[in-house]
């Protein structure tokens, strides 16, 4: 079996435009926002990218379909632009592109973008569904929304573990509490207020039982990210490196959702890319290796199945390690230091990305205010679709060393 | 011996009582004062004449093998396509076989008991042996109108055979007469109603008794051996008068559910007609009238086989499953009648793929998946390869319906985010015990009465109506049972 990319790939620059309502940036704005700060932190001419990966998910709204919006946004030099797209998921798949092409010796250096523009919508949330959703979907699906599949989480999760309906409830908000006390810290976030547990527990229902304040933000943005062999890095005069110690996948197969096995508490694929990104990355133990991590938290419930489900919290303690802090800011592992989604905000094609910028950041120490004490490696979770059937894509980077 | 040999009827289980809609109208319509008295049925917003035959028409054919289905007729004031059969749609949701006759009844208040005496000649006549007759009617109503108060919504259906009868039928007579008590033009929404006076005067009681004195005459019957007469009619006894000039005794006549239901335009015969086979009697002559440009009567004698039925709720059951509705705004939102502001996530467009729906018509319509011919999964939906991660075999799968399979709820929500006409909306997955599991939208549930593990029962319901060319899409949708007396 190959032995993965572990340490094959560099991270030499990343970008993150400010993430929110951007009624000032147009898609191309928001890309070249991005790139700037990406190239110059790289230290490289635009020329020198060989290759890219251009990661956008809802394009009816956005870019449109294809890759030349990229292209035609960074002036590319008739490079080649694979526009990749896998709902949520979207950014982490843009950065593996690139990695995959520079681990196989395809190219020296890639660039890997991801782009959301969701606020020319005209009405909250995320765009409604239809026929677009493909034509026997639509006819036999029902009209879900994202925090309505996400929050049937919490009735199987407590239907499972005998939690009450206000414990669970409780829990969630402070998963929530706790990302926008970090995203108060990071002038970079969508949604920079403190909140109190008595503020997410009285807010308007979304999707019962998730409130206003357990679902992330929808927000434009981009992020981008340069990489190369940690060899090619050096001698572009590139010293504290950060490299990919993994980059893994999973994605439903129609078995929970047609198959009487899946219980509804978590996600199978998450728990598969998990343990095969820990295998590439060669760790043991997360809860005592890993110094930190963003996951996929598009709503607080989603957020604390995942606490198991990357084997970090143990079967069923999700709620024990939530109240205990062990993720806050000064817990044994931070989750959500930058934010989160719930707070820096979910531009979808730009959320994998953004989540490896964080970690970028705290490894080469360059997080400011929320600078974490010397952090190793650090995991990105990021997720597209609903818990019956999504995509998952799990990355871990850390220094070089 | 022809006659009926099964029967099934649904009444949806809103209640709305008059008594709002005469308060919100008493300012501009005080008249309807007189008819303000109790309850008429509404249909949910996802139900129609076809859906609502589709639920009485699953109740009347349970025991029964399809495959001896041979004809299915359908009569609606209401419905839902004008050239697409109606018929077909309910006999797709049955999973009746292709080899079919079928046909629509409408234009007429009698297309009800019209397709009733067809299905029987078609019996008779040895053209068909086992006819379903379904009947439904949702009619829609311009506010502030007498008869928005009298009508209900409700359905019912009727096996016609020749084979364990339990109402043997005696004999059918009809008066055609251009009598227009009121019409409905082409591509209007609402009725055109003449002078009541006129209609009661010069209609019910001129035309009808020349209709059931002529099937008396017709079948050697007395007027007063008759059990039970039922008529549909507006005009509170004016089905006395009409049965007191037959011979026929006035305790006889049935009760038209005007208090509990109302009329239930074509269906309203034959709702009452299995209201009357649920009290009948071995030896019970019953007869059947119905009135509109003209009129046609119906007789039938309960036979001894009418004791083995059991087990059907019925009108009766459903007449007793009810959920009292005070919300008038709501009644006319979910008729159209309101012009609301419902937010740009109702501009999705949901256009209907009819390839698609056709290839897939027996999940979508019939709700039936597959069962794996290698390991015996059951799966819905069905794929052509096995979903058993032990197994994945291609090309192995069976058709299996899972329509009146119990499910029970596995995870679930109430959304206040995504668009429902009745938010929030409910949805969930729903697991079946032995195999197959789907995401389904819940109907007819009651806020705060939801949990995991809960039992649901499987209904054909309107999915979406594509607004911008008028197309319903129909699906299947968990029912959540709250009380223990179903199922």
């Amino acid at each position: 079996m190959a032995d993965g990319i572990k340490d094959k790939v560099a991270i030499i620059g990343m970008g993150c435009t400010r993430f929110g309502e951007r009624w000032d940036a147009g898609p191309e704005d928001l890309m070249i926002e991005a790139f700037e700060e990406c190239l110059q932190d790289a230290g490289i001419e635009r020329k020198q990218i060989e290759m890219a990966w251009y990661g956008h998910c809802i394009s009816k709204v956005g870019t449109g379909p294809g890759g030349t919006a990229l292209a035609t946004a960074l002036r590319l030099p008739y490079i080649s632009v694979t526009r990749v797209e896998n709902f949520c998921a979207t950014g982490t798949e843009a950065l593996k592109g690139a990695a995959y092409a520079v681990a196989s010796g395809a190219c020296d250096i890639a660039l890997a973008l991801g782009l959301e523009k969701l606020k020319d919508v005209g009405y909250g949330g995320l765009p409604a569904f239809d026929s677009g959703a493909g034509p026997l979907n639509s006819q036999t699906m029902p009209n879900i929304s994202a925090p309505g599949s996400f929050a049937q989480l919490a009735s199987a999760y407590r239907a499972k573990h005998g939690i009450s309906y206000e414990d669970l409830k409780k829990a969630i908000a402070h998963v929530s509490v706790k990302s926008h006390a970090n995203g108060v810290k990071n002038p970079k976030a969508h949604l920079r207020k403190p909140i109190s547990l008595e503020q997410v527990l009285g807010a308007p229902i979304i999707a019962d039982p998730l409130g206003l304040f357990d679902c992330c933000g929808v927000s434009d943005g981009s992020a981008c990210a340069i990489v190369t062999t940690p060899e090619i890095a050096k001698s572009l005069g590139k010293t504290d490196l950060v490299s990919i110690k993994a980059i893994q996948g999973a994605l439903s197969n129609g078995e929970e959702s047609g198959f009487n096995q899946w219980d509804g508490t978590g996600f199978a694929t998450t728990r598969r890319a998990a343990k095969m990104a820990y295998k590439e990355a060669g760790i043991k133990n997360p809860r005592e290796e890993l110094s930190m991590f963003e996951c996929h938290d598009c709503f607080s419930i989603t957020e604390f199945v995942t606490y198991e489900d990357l084997y970090i919290s143990p079967e069923g303690g999700a709620l024990k390690d939530t109240m205990d802090g062990f993720y806050d800011a000064d817990g044994k592992i931070p989750a959500q230091i930058d934010g989160g989604l719930k707070c820096f905000g979910h531009p979808i094609g730009a959320s994998g990305l953004r989540m490896i910028y964080e970690m970028y950041l705290q490894i080469l120490g360059r997080a400011g205010d929320r600078q974490l004490k010397d952090p190793r490696l650090g995991l990105t979770h990021n997720l597209g679709g609903f818990p019956s059937s999504n995509v998952n894509a799990i990355s871990i980077i850390g220094r070089y060393e | 011996m022809v006659g009926i040999t099964s029967y099934g009827g649904y009444i949806p289980r809103l209640r709305l009582q008059r008594s709002v809609v005469y308060a919100a109208n008493a300012w501009i319509a005080p008249g309807l004062f007189g008819s303000a008295g109790g309850e008429r049925s509404v249909a949910n917003w996802d139900e129609d004449s076809v859906t609502m035959a589709v639920e009485a028409a699953r109740e009347c054919i349970k025991g029964f093998d399809k495959e001896h289905i041979d004809a299915l007729y359908m009569a609606s004031l209401s419905f839902p396509f004008k050239d697409r059969q109606n018929a077909g749609i309910v006999a797709r949701a049955l999973n009746l076989r292709e080899e079919l006759e079928s046909a629509d009844f409408t234009s007429s208040s009698r297309s009800g008991v019209s397709a009733l005496a067809a299905g029987l000649n078609s019996v008779q006549a040895g053209s068909t042996r086992n006819t379903l007759v379904t009947v439904g009617d949702r009619r829609i109503t311009k506010m502030a109108y007498t008869h928005e108060l009298l009508a209900g919504d409700g359905a019912a259906a009727l096996m016609l055979g020749t084979d364990d009868v339990i109402a043997e039928f005696k004999g059918s007579f009809t008066i055609t007469s251009d009598f227009i008590d009121h019409f409905r033009g082409q591509d209007e929404p609402f009725d055109y109603n003449w002078e009541e006076r006129w209609i009661r005067d010069e209609g019910y009681f001129k035309i009808a008794p020349r209709a059931i004195e002529g099937l008396l005459n017709k079948t050697g019957v007395a007027g007063e051996d008759i059990s039970a007469f039922i008529m549909p009619c507006p005009f509170g006894k004016a089905t006395h008068k009409i049965a007191a000039g037959c011979g026929i005794a006035v305790e006889k006549v049935a009760d038209n559910l005007h208090k509990v239901c109302g009329d239930t335009g074509v269906a309203h015969p034959l709702v009452m007609l299995v209201a009357a086979l649920e009290k009948a009697a071995p030896g019970d002559k019953i007869i059947v009238a119905s009135f509109g440009n003209g009129c046609t009567a119906l007789m039938f004698e309960v036979t001894d086989n009418i004791k083995r039925v059991s087990g059907i709720k019925g009108i009766q059951g459903c007449l007793k499953d009810r959920k009292e509705d005070q919300n008038y705004m709501k009644f006319l939102a979910h008729r159209g009648l309101l012009q609301q502001d419902l937010g740009m996530r109702t501009e999705a467009d949901w256009k209907t793929s009819l390839t698609a729906l056709y290839r897939h018509r027996g999940q979508i319509l019939g709700m039936v998946g597959g069962k794996c011919t290698k390991c015996g999964t059951n799966q819905f939906p069905k794929s052509n390869m096995c979903v058993n991660p032990e197994c994945n075999a291609v090309g192995t799968q069976e058709d299996h319906e899972f329509a009146d399979k119990p499910g029970k709820i596995m995870s679930y929500t109430g959304d206040l985010l995504t668009f429902s006409p009745d938010p929030p909306a409910h949805y969930g997955m729903i697991t079946f015990a032995d195999g197959g599991r789907g995401m389904f939208d819940f109907t007819d549930y009651e806020n705060g009465k939801i949990e995991v593990g809960q039992t649901v029962r499987m209904v054909f319901r309107i999915k979406v109506i594509d607004q911008a060319r008028n197309f319903i899409q129909y699906y299947w949708k968990a029912k959540p049972i709250i009380n223990s007396e179903e199922d």
